[in-house]
């Protein structure tokens, strides 16, 4: 069975008698150990998708099946405890607390896991050391640079050992050197068994994962994924990589 | 900065009960040490006949005013909280005192017991007490009160000096004082009567004596000793009760009682029942406005960590913990503000106790009390944004900027 597949997933934004349409008919089965890529416009739904599978946002109407489990049927503090334990999540604009330090943001999901203080620290220290971040764990979000900051979000995306690390436009807000470093970070954690669903509209980060799907207008498509390096610079020059694989 | 502002309504409301809590014990508290008494938890139940304490000096005893016997003595030493008693009798104003020939005017004459002293308070300063012999053998020797060794002997040696009462002359054999001194606050007339009484001085002698000088079938005073303040008003009551129970006389108005007590109790509660309605009525306007402000700030800062809440509920943060969060805030905020507002009211107190020269006493209840309850307003007030933090929804509060 798969880790998770999505049946028939429709999605509407009900703003003030105005509903907005943005996802239709999705299906999507993803496996254990799976990395898999979701490109699209800006604008197609990706992070719309992404939020359902997070549990962070719910579907209008189709299945979702997580982990042998229902989530349509679920509570809101089940579904807060599948966040925590379940999933990780690294967003395009880090989402750290300002005023807490690199150790405290990390393990920050530990706390709502019930981890006593100790362990909670310890394991934050790990987590931190993992994405080569030692030296830097009582800095706060401001004091550290963009990729630095981005590791501490996937070092605390990962603090709880989920099964599913999601990433919404990881290197969206980053240089070109500091997101590839976190795409080797990616492909590490992936070898070491994680489960990486990812969001990107640039082909070359894109080409980091082993499988890939396009959301058009809120429908998914699959497609083949961008060859790495100098291959995918040259179809980066062209149009949207999108379009390339539609055709 | 704005949490401050914020706690400052909570910060005057709980200063200006504090204040006035302290103003206000501290003025029963004198109000008791004055006319209650200073310790000594003794009351005084005397003859009353129209509402007055009844002098029979110069007129005579009415018929059905039995003298009081052993055995009401006994009666009063029995009841519930009596440490002591004593019958005493009493002249005041008596112009027939003399020392080397010259007039005392004002002075007391009281002829007492053997459990006198012990009962109202006094210790021997100078000589000597009355013993058991003085009272059996008829001795013509007299105790005089500091008041009157300094207004009659000045630095001379009392003792040995004798002082003429109805001509018949009595030997000072000792020196007596109150065992803990106050200042008086006249409040009303009576207070005034009864410290102006006090302070013209008292004579002493053994009551043995007493028709010696005075008739014999003057009525007496009892002075009865309760074992604290608070029981004093009871056992004044019940003193007066059994009191009441040996007159025989036709006149209605003739009645044992102890006035003072139950009037300057009654007036103890009057103040402090009166200043309550003034207290519960700031109390609740300035911690209303106090708590305004806390429901006020908190809004406001949920709605600026609308990001923080999103990315703490991303994490798997649940409501309850987010709820808890905020609440914790509000009451930390209000418990602050409450412990601020409880320094300022004890410095705005000792600023009352010295400008308006009331005696202030910080009541330990009222601060604990302020400051539980400021964190209860934190509870009250906090609970609105609190909820309305847990409920976010993560997606939106996550894409707010
Ligand atoms: N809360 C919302 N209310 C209404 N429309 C929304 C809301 N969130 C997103 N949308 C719309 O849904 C579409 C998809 O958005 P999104 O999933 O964020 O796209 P992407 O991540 O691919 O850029 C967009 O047209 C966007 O305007
Ligand atoms: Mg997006």
């Amino acid at each position: 069975m798969a880790l998770l597949s999505l049946r028939n997933i429709y999605k509407e934004y009900d703003n003030e008698e105005i509903k907005v349409p943005v996802l239709f008919d999705i299906d999507l089965d993803v496996e254990e150990g799976e990395y898999l890529v979701i490109m699209g416009h800006s604008g197609s739904g990706k992070s719309t998708l992404m939020n359902i599978i997070g549990c962070l946002d719910e579907a209008t109407s189709g299945e979702y099946i997580l982990d042998g489990e229902d989530v349509s049927k679920k509570s809101d503090n089940e579904l807060a405890d599948i966040r925590n334990k379940t999933i990780g999540f690294v967003f395009q604009t880090f989402n750290l607390l300002p005023k807490e330090t690199a150790q405290v943001n990390v393990a920050l999901p530990l706390l709502y896991a019930g981890v006593p203080k100790q362990e909670r620290m310890e394991r934050a220290k790990e987590a931190l050391e993992k994405m080569g971040l030692g030296d830097r764990m009582d800095f706060l979000p401001n004091q550290l640079s963009g990729g630095q900051k981005q590791r501490v979000a996937i070092a605390r995306a990962i603090v709880t050992n989920p099964k599913i690390l999601l990433a919404d436009e990881p290197t969206g807000a980053l240089d070109t050197a500091s997101g590839m470093q976190i795409m080797d970070l990616f492909s590490k954690l992936n070898e070491e068994g994680i489960t990486i669903i990812m969001i990107t509209h640039e082909p070359d980060i894109a080409a980091y994962g082993k499988r890939m799907v396009v959301i058009q207008d809120g429908r998914l498509k699959s497609a083949e994924k961008p060859k790495k390096i100098e291959q995918t610079k040259e179809t980066l020059d062209e149009t949207e990589p999108t379009e390339d694989n539609q055709e | 900065m704005r949490s401050f502002l914020t706690m400052l309504g909570i910060i005057v409301g709980v200063a200006a009960v504090i204040a006035v809590v302290s103003t206000i014990t501290g003025t029963n508290e004198q109000i008791k040490n004055n006319l209650i008494g200073d310790g000594t938890n003794t009351v005084t139940i005397q003859l009353y006949r129209n509402g007055w304490p009844a002098d029979f000096s110069y007129s005579d005893v009415p018929e059905g005013i039995p003298e009081l016997n052993e055995k009401v003595r006994k009666d009063i030493l029995d009841m519930d909280h009596v440490v002591n008693v004593s019958l005493i009798h009493m002249h005041t104003y008596v112009d027939s005192l003399y020392y080397h020939g010259h007039q005392l005017s004002g002075g007391q004459v009281f002829g007492i017991d053997e459990n006198y002293f012990e009962t109202a308070g006094y210790h021997v300063v100078l000589g000597r007490g009355f013993s058991t012999a003085d009272f059996k053998d008829q001795r013509k020797i007299a105790i005089i009160d500091d008041t009157l060794k300094n207004s009659v002997f000045g630095g001379e040696n009392p003792l040995g000096k004798s002082i003429d009462i109805v001509g018949e002359p009595f030997v000072v054999v000792g020196v007596v004082n109150k065992k803990s001194e106050f200042e008086p606050v006249i409040n009303t007339v009576e207070d005034y009567y009864m410290y102006n009484d006090y302070s013209s001085g008292v004579l002493y002698i053994p009551d043995s004596m007493w028709p010696l000088v005075f008739r014999y079938d003057e009525p007496k005073q009892v002075i009865v000793k309760a074992d604290s303040t608070d029981t004093m008003t009871e056992v004044g009551n019940q003193c007066k009760e059994i009191l009441n129970a040996t007159l025989t006389s036709t006149d209605q108005t003739i009645k044992y009682e102890s006035t003072d007590l139950a009037e300057s109790a009654s007036q103890l509660q009057q103040l402090s029942s009166s200043a309550n309605i003034l207290l519960i009525g700031i109390a609740s306007i300035s911690l209303l406005v106090g708590g305004i402000g806390v429901m006020n700030i908190m809004l406001v800062s949920v709605t600026e960590r609308t990001r923080e809440i999103g990315i703490k509920k991303a994490l798997g943060a649940r409501k309850n913990r987010i709820l808890r969060q905020f609440l914790m805030e509000a009451v930390i905020l209000s418990g602050i503000g409450g412990i601020l507002g409880v320094v300022t009211g004890i410095v705005l107190s000792k600023i009352i106790s010295l400008v308006a020269l009331i005696p202030t006493a910080i009541n330990p209840y009222a601060i604990i009390i302020a400051v539980l309850f400021s964190m209860v307003i934190g509870v009250v007030f906090g609970m609105v944004p609190s909820i309305k933090a847990s409920k976010l929804n993560p997606i939106e509060a996550l894409r707010y900027e």
